[in-house]
């Protein structure tokens, strides 16, 4: 333990490299990445001409206007790809049904941070092909109106990395279920579906009626997906986008704390089963 | 479960004992496995049945807000979410695990279908068959029969037809889609999201008006990937609307047209996909 504690450096090498093996694993499936730009445009297209003649038929549609409902569009389009959303069950199930699982907690990374930083990697390195080229395919179609002062940007980008690491850490405590039960494929559909819907992805939050927006608002989904698109598309500046950043982080601290402590029942059930 | 099991083997025995037999038997054997997981059967049920709301909570939201939207209001939005999605379910139930052909293909699983005496694309149709959609299809069943007794429809024998006829082929036409998609997945293993822009996106086109759209993507999904046939124009014939312009009301009864238009194409694509299939070696 003392050697681990001594050796921070040595350690924070390691999950920065796992991370860099994320991006660059990620990094060769360009096929699969520019078939989800298409896909992305594609629903892009379709959502941003719905919203648009929404607000065409209504004076105030959650307070977006053209411009900004086309930001919102494709700027959540552009971020799907790095969020733990529409993706088949993690590798790490698999490894928890078979049990392949006890020769992580051998290792000497931890489980859950190693996960994590892998996925952050992959989660970054989406954001290049299915992120940027999202938002320049929609404003050169629809058109958008992105935020001309750099601190949206800046608190935006810090965002968007919250959010995909509270999206990986909420689905590895989903996974952590696996540890009892055989087949999580109908918490991981229920997840999905509600999720995505909660977290503003097909319709904003903000347009929700207030009941709906209440329950959204008391689950970590709009961090995962509004939030972040609501600091970098400028709709909240200052304080505002700060206060909306803190509550990302007090989600990703829940949820990772949920993680671990799944984690460590698992474990010990686990060693009692002698898996 | 004893019941089943019996009545399962009498029908065998029974008239058809032609060709059609093994994909029933294996279609029943999937529909019994599937019931004898109870706990998880629930569980998918229950997420299944979470999707179909999700999807309508959509469009339901939208209306909400706008009051009406592309000439439609929330009446009859539940005419076209129903007609769309309960076409859609159905023909997921039939073909939507076609999605799973990319890993087939990478395990290598696909050639032992290429060894039996029977059409690979049917083995793989019969090969799952999820109970667990018939619970989508249900939701949109429910939405559907709200906006039928909600409109103001006038109904006669012409109206009943146009309904069966729509429903039946549209889900023909989701199926064809799905099939389509599978022939383009021998080509894009590591591409395969790219087919659920015309799958999925195509189910999501089909429940908004079509008239919101600009005109290339109009042209798209009344022409290309003709899901507007799917919901949309028999909607407008339900509720006697006139269409947006240049679209003349008749175009209701085209779903049958559009249908084998979509199949022309999917048994063109999973042909070519077919013959460019080469084993994996495995």
């Amino acid at each position: 333990m003392p050697a681990v504690a001594v050796d921070l450096r040595g350690t924070a090498g390691v999950y920065w490299r796992l991370m860099a093996a994320g991006f660059r694993r990620q990094w060769h499936y360009k096929l699969a990445m520019f078939s989800g730009l298409f896909t992305n445009c594609v629903f892009g297209f379709v959502r941003a001409a719905v919203m648009v003649a929404a607000i065409d038929a209504t004076g105030g549609f959650g307070g977006y206007d053209a411009g900004s409902i086309g930001a919102y569009v494709w700027i959540s389009q552009g971020l799907l790809g790095a969020m733990q959303f529409m993706s088949a069950e993690l590798e790490l199930a698999e490894r928890v049904r078979n049990g392949d699982i006890a020769i992580d907690f051998l290792r000497p990374v931890d489980v859950q941070l190693g996960n994590l930083a892998a996925d952050l990697g992959r989660a970054l390195c989406t954001l290049i092909p299915r992120g940027v080229p999202s938002l320049l395919v929609g404003s050169l179609t629809f058109g958008l109106v992105l935020p001309t002062s750099p601190e949206s940007y800046l608190l935006g980008a810090f965002s968007v990395l919250l959010a995909a690491a509270l999206s990986y850490l909420s689905l590895f405590a989903l996974t952590m279920v696996a540890f009892w039960v055989v087949e999580t494929r109908g918490i991981r559909s229920l997840y999905q579906t509600g999720g995505t819907f909660l977290a503003g992805l097909f319709v904003p939050v903000h347009i929700f009626p207030d009941w709906l927006r209440a329950i959204a608002e008391s689950t970590p989904f709009p961090s995962m997906l509004q939030v972040p698109v609501d600091v970098l598309s400028g709709r909240v500046t200052g304080w505002d986008a700060a206060h909306l950043v803190g509550t990302q982080v007090f989600w990703l601290l829940v949820v990772g704390a949920a993680g671990r402590v799944l984690l460590a029942a698992g474990r010990r059930k686990l060693e009692v089963q002698g898996g | 479960m004893v019941e089943t099991a019996v009545r399962a083997s009498g029908r065998r025995t029974g008239p058809s004992g032609s060709r059609w037999s093994p994909y029933a038997a294996v279609l029943r054997s999937r529909i019994r496995a599937q019931r004898t997981y109870r706990l998880s059967f629930a569980s998918d049920l229950l997420g299944a049945t979470m999707v179909g709301l999700v999807e309508f909570a959509e469009v339901w939201v939208v209306f909400n807000q706008a009051k009406v939207l592309g000439g439609l209001d929330m009446d009859a939005a539940l005419l076209l979410f129903g007609l769309s999605n309960l076409a859609f379910a159905l023909a997921q139930l039939g073909f939507g695990h076609l999605d799973k052909l990319p890993s087939l293909i990478r395990l290598g699983t696909l050639d032992v279908y290429h060894l039996r005496p029977q059409p690979v694309l049917l083995q793989l149709i019969t090969s799952d068959f999820s109970l667990r959609r018939l619970a989508r299809a249900t939701v949109a069943l429910v939405v559907l029969t709200t906006g039928l007794v909600r409109n103001d429809i006038d109904w006669s024998a012409s109206t009943v037809a146009l309904l069966a006829l729509t429903v039946l082929s549209a889900t023909v036409l989701f199926g064809g889609l799905f099939v389509a998609a599978a022939g383009c997945q021998f080509f894009l293993i590591d591409g395969a999201e790219l087919t659920n822009s015309f799958t999925y996106g195509g189910s999501f086109a089909a429940s908004q008006p079509i008239s919101v759209f600009p005109t290339p993507l109009r042209l798209l999904f009344c022409i290309a990937i003709p899901v507007a046939f799917t919901a949309y124009f028999p909607t407008l014939a339900l509720l006697g609307m006139p269409g947006p312009a240049g679209l003349p009301s008749w175009l209701a009864w085209g779903a049958p047209l559009a249908a084998l238009w979509v199949w022309a194409l999917a048994g063109a694509l999973w042909r070519i996909g077919t013959r460019h299939y080469q084993s994996g070696g495995g």
